[in-house]
């Protein structure tokens, strides 16, 4: 066991902690256009540029469109490439996004989540990515901002794993985590360089003794089986997930799995939440826990891909589940998480009876009292065995 | 690349293709040469679009009209002075 490799505590925000991991990995190219709340990561980043502290190339674009599409063509060229957004900056990467999947380039990206326009919020929701949730990125979420930082740093191992190749989104929660202070370990320059390695891409557009055509046409004689295997690389993603994250704990002494289980084995009523709201809840868990009330969390961590059997089999045994999104997919079935954590468990003998809330839109405040709100709803499921709002917003 | 293997990693594929995938089946209008009048100054093979203007030995020998869209580019690029490009409407010829 290396865990005792060398590691200095400092405090940090989120968003330091992530340009400081992309100073570590100094990826060959960044393409970046600044948005709130993830501005001080480029800021951050391109002052270690301006430092010599990184070689790789900082390219200040004109939009996020140009930034994504930047990404792709550096990325195609043989690059190892990182760039970071958040809300309407996603939204306008979108079409490249999936051109960025599609051509399977592992393309490293932090996210800041921020509401979408409109009303115009500038604050934490995650409406910006989980609109990209089916755009063939694999998307981490974190709790914290030592997740965050250590994310960025196993996002760029498991994107360029051999038989994964697809790029990846690393979320955290805009000012809450990115804007917060909190203590982390920071690991080591080397060790970072070490972990994630040299990247050597599959195909480069710079070969001129081996000539490509990247992104071509493939028409509905082909285009089926190219989604297929992209569809199967997605599939292979999560054990990328398992296997890095295990060798991250091997290394470096943190331990992720695919999701985070707080207190579950014995509930009865358990709270599904992602990102830093889960923080939160832990807090109302506790307290309800010295209640001797049986309350668990999951926090999902990898949320493309779904990692759907294994939440079905951790939630199992709970009989009353409530989903909560910081999202809403206005759709009168609740926000996105709400249909996946439902869909997940539907094959179990005894599925737990799941409902779902919605949360802190444009970033309002989720407190302790609004997950002791939300427990006591899942008590009334329990001993009723009646839902009676499918869904609503709380927090309101 | 067959229909039921594997696809080639992310779409990359062999360059130069485009060759060999006929593209200019919807041309509606033909750009016609009058020889007598070209001085080979090959203004039109720098501009076409579609590498669709043929030459040999620096002369200018026709049109590929498989690829050739009928932009009419080279005829608008041809010098003021020469015209030796025209376009007619393919369904007249």
């Amino acid at each position: 066991m290396s865990a005792a490799l060398k590691q200095k505590k400092v405090g940090l925000t989120g968003n330091s902690a992530v340009a400081y991991a992309m100073m570590q990995i100094d990826p060959d190219v960044v393409p970046a256009y600044p948005i709130t709340p993830s501005t001080t990561i480029i800021e951050e980043f391109s002052s270690y540029h301006a430092d010599g502290k990184v070689t790789g190339e900082l390219i200040t674009v004109e939009s996020e469109h140009s930034a994504m599409s930047a990404s792709v063509g550096a990325a195609a060229a043989g690059a190892r490439v990182m760039t970071a957004t958040s809300a309407q900056g996603l939204a306008l990467m979108w079409e490249v996004l999936y051109i960025a999947s599609g051509m399977r380039l592992p393309i490293i990206m932090p996210i800041v989540n921020r509401a979408l326009s409109a009303p115009i919020n500038i604050h934490c929701d995650h409406s910006d990515s989980m609109g990209a949730r089916d755009s063939g990125w694999i998307q981490l979420y974190a709790e914290t901002v030592q997740e965050a930082y250590d994310n960025t740093i196993m996002a760029v191992r498991i994107a360029e794993e051999s038989d994964v190749l697809l790029p990846i989104m690393s979320c955290q929660d805009g000012f809450i985590t990115s804007h917060a202070i909190e203590c982390l370990e920071l690991i080591e320059d080397k060790d970072v360089k070490d972990f994630v390695g040299e990247y050597v891409p599959k195909d480069t557009l710079l070969d001129v003794d081996n000539p490509v055509t990247m992104g071509a046409m493939a028409l509905p004689e082909f285009y089926m089986e190219f989604k297929r295997d992209q569809s199967n690389a997605m599939t292979r993603a999560k054990d990328a997930v398992s296997k890095i994250s295990a060798e991250f704990a091997e290394t470096f002494g943190r331990e992720y799995g695919l999701f985070e289980s707080y207190k579950l084995d014995d509930a009865d009523v358990a709270i599904v939440v992602l990102s830093s709201a889960a923080g939160t809840t832990k807090v109302a868990i506790d307290k309800l826990r010295a209640e001797g009330k049986k309350v668990g969390l999951l926090r999902p961590r990898l949320y493309r891909p779904w990692p759907h059997a294994e939440i079905a089999e951790a939630l199992k045994n709970v009989k009353v589940v409530c989903v909560l999104d910081r999202a809403d997919s206005m759709n009168d079935f609740g926000g996105p998480l709400f249909g996946d954590v439902r869909s997940a468990l539907f094959d179990l003998d005894t599925a737990p009876k799941v409902f779902g809330r919605i949360f802190g839109l444009g970033g309002r405040d989720y407190k302790v009292v609004d997950a002791e709100g939300v427990i006591g709803e899942l008590y009334k499921v329990l001993e009723t065995g009646k839902i009676e709002q499918l869904n609503r917003y709380i927090t309101i | 690349m067959t229909k039921n293997n594997t696809m080639p990693h992310g779409g990359t594929i062999k360059s130069g293709t485009a060759h060999d995938y006929s593209t200019g089946g919807w041309r509606k209008l033909r750009p016609i040469l009058d020889r007598d009048k070209c001085i080979d100054c090959l203004i039109c093979w720098v501009m076409c679009p579609d590498s669709a203007i043929l030459t040999e030995d620096g002369k200018l020998t026709g049109f590929d009209m498989e690829h050739c869209k009928g932009c009419g580019v080279c005829a608008a690029e041809c010098p003021d002075k020469i015209k030796a490009i025209s376009m007619a409407v393919e369904e007249d010829l």
